[in-house]
């Protein structure tokens, strides 16, 4: 336990720049029932930089990112311990307004999922939620927001049309807009390319790098190559543990721990 | 097996064809005697004077079921939305049979519930005698109740989740996230719950025979009595020959052709949207 404390310390210092810590973890804990999910988790991820969680299926990854914005509160039987802190503040303090929390902490899913209405609906979703009425201030964030997902010249013409009409990689880029539409701090990404083609892939990844200017990106992925692209940190999990964090640079070509050569040399997972 | 399949699929066919064709077949020599415009236009019914004007009716039938879908539809949806997305499941348990309990509760039965409770309290609290097109819309709203809650709450039920996380993932709460992502994603069974409800109430008669007032003329008001179009199968069918009783039938050909255009109309609208 002692070490990954030291680990986490490790994270912050090398080539990083002044943006400071986006989230501490410290010492979580996580259940599902009696099965324990996430053990002992110590974790600094820092702010304008993308961070990747890399491991096999089932090793907490996901449910790690799900407990950034607590989506993992959807989930019946779910208890977690220890503190998550957000810019210094514990998201899980009994004060937190999981709403706002939320507004905060985007969150891009595996499987795209645009609402059954126009593009346009989609994107301007979460401003009308958050109070926008304004027909004036709508056109201007769904423009901008589609821009920002380069997205803006493929369906500028079409802003009526349904969104269950466009193509998967168009969706998942239009769920990103989405999220921008809504000026969030962070954006988790819960491996959102993992049902695209290449191209599409591709797009997103490059928009990744495009975001981390700024937003702070976490991005769970099954790809390592993927992470060895686009983050500048990589933490890699193994049955709930946190094995390993550091730059992904020498993550990849260095790694400390014999598990997280293994994994990433593709000797299991 | 596949025939055995085929054969009960047919029987389903056949039935409906047989229905439209006798229907039909009996129905219109009708128009034969008597005009098609003066008998859907015409504001008098005397049978025994020759006079088959089913206007009346054709009004009573429309005012009773807007009626009962004025306080049907909403109650129905909102329940179908409590049970979907906001009960819990001790509560649900409860609810569902409930519903279900409903559904198969007799036309007759809830005839008498009207009579007994609905009319006498209509007459003492807001005036006239009681039988009125007010209580049959309250009665056909209860009646129509569990086609509505249970189609939509089906319908509700079989919206991805995936809908409503990324609604909560934006920052919206639970109610706004049920009400502008998942009902509208369930519209158009929400839509369909309703025209089935609609189905139900034009064709409904025993339990409005009961508290309708039955008056074959044009209504006065929602405290006056009506008659709809069963009704007035119903009620004269026992001892009607010769045109008088193809009059009847002939009303009975109206009421599936109203029947079948709302079902049309709505089937329609339904798929131009999802074509968009």
């Amino acid at each position: 336990m002692t070490n990954f404390a030291q680990n986490s310390r490790a994270v912050h210092t090398p080539g990083q720049d002044d943006a400071g810590t986006c989230f501490n973890i410290q010492d979580v804990n996580l259940y599902y029932g009696s099965f324990h999910a996430l053990k002992d988790i110590h974790m600094d991820i820092p702010a304008r930089q993308v961070t990747a969680l890399i491991g096999p299926s089932g090793c907490g990854k996901s449910t790690l990112l799900k407990s950034l914005n607590r989506m993992n509160d959807l989930i019946p039987g779910c208890r977690i311990t220890g503190k998550v802190e957000l810019f210094g503040e514990d998201i899980y303090a009994p004060q937190t307004e999981v709403n706002l929390l939320r507004k905060r902490v985007g969150m891009v899913f595996q499987k795209p999922n645009p609402f059954p209405m126009s593009i346009y609906d989609n994107i301007a979703y979460g401003p009308r939620t958050h109070g926008v009425r304004s027909k004036v201030k709508l056109d201007a964030i769904v423009e901008h927001s589609l821009r920002k997902a380069a997205l803006w010249d493929e369906v500028k013409d079409n802003l009526k049309k349904s969104a269950m009409a466009i193509s998967g990689g168009q969706q998942q880029r239009l769920c990103i807009a989405r999220c921008f539409a809504v000026q969030p701090d962070v954006i988790l990404m819960d491996e959102p390319t993992s049902a695209l083609d290449p191209i599409s892939t591709s797009k997103i990844e490059d928009l990744v790098l495009e975001m981390k200017n700024e937003y702070t990106i976490v991005i769970v992925t099954h790809n390592m190559q993927q992470a060895a692209r686009i983050s500048d940190l990589t933490s890699f999990f193994l049955l709930g543990e946190m094995i390993e964090m550091g730059n992904t640079d020498s993550l990849f070509s260095n790694p400390t721990d014999k598990r997280t050569e293994n994994y990433i040399t593709g000797r299991f997972g | 097996m596949r025939g055995l399949f085929l054969a009960s699929a047919c029987v389903c066919i056949f039935a409906v064809g047989v229905i439209c064709y006798f229907l039909f077949a009996n129905g219109l020599p009708f128009f034969a005697k008597y005009s098609a415009w003066d008998f859907i236009t015409g504001t008098e019914w005397a049978p025994l004077r020759g006079i088959y004007g089913i206007l009346p009716m054709i009004v009573g039938s429309f005012l009773v079921t807007f009626g009962a879908l004025l306080l049907g539809a909403p109650i129905g949806v909102l329940t179908a939305i409590l049970m979907a997305r906001f009960a819990s499941s001790r509560v649900v348990r409860v609810m569902k049979p409930a519903v279900a309990l409903l559904a198969g509760i007799p036309s007759v039965v809830y005839g008498f519930f009207g009579l007994k409770l609905l009319v006498p309290f209509t007459r003492n609290m807001l005036g006239g005698n009681g039988l009125s097109m007010f209580v049959a819309s309250i009665l056909l709203a209860i009646m129509i109740l569990p086609t509505i809650i249970q189609t939509s709450e089906a319908a509700i039920n079989a919206v991805p989740n995936s809908y409503y996380e990324g609604s909560l993932a934006m920052g919206a709460t639970h109610e706004s996230s049920v009400f502008r992502a998942i009902v509208p994603a369930a519209k158009s069974g929400i839509v369909s719950g309703i025209v089935l409800g609609i189905g139900r109430a034009i064709g409904e008669t025993t339990a409005i025979l009961m508290v309708a007032g039955n008056q074959a003329r044009m209504p006065t008001g929602i405290l006056a009595g009506v008659r709809t179009l069963t009704v007035n199968v119903l009620l004269e069918m026992g001892y009607a020959a010769d045109v008088h009783r193809e009059s009847l039938i002939a009303t009975g050909v109206v009421l599936f052709i109203i029947v079948m255009a709302i079902n049309f109309i709505f089937s329609f609208i339904n798929r131009r949207r999802v074509v968009q």
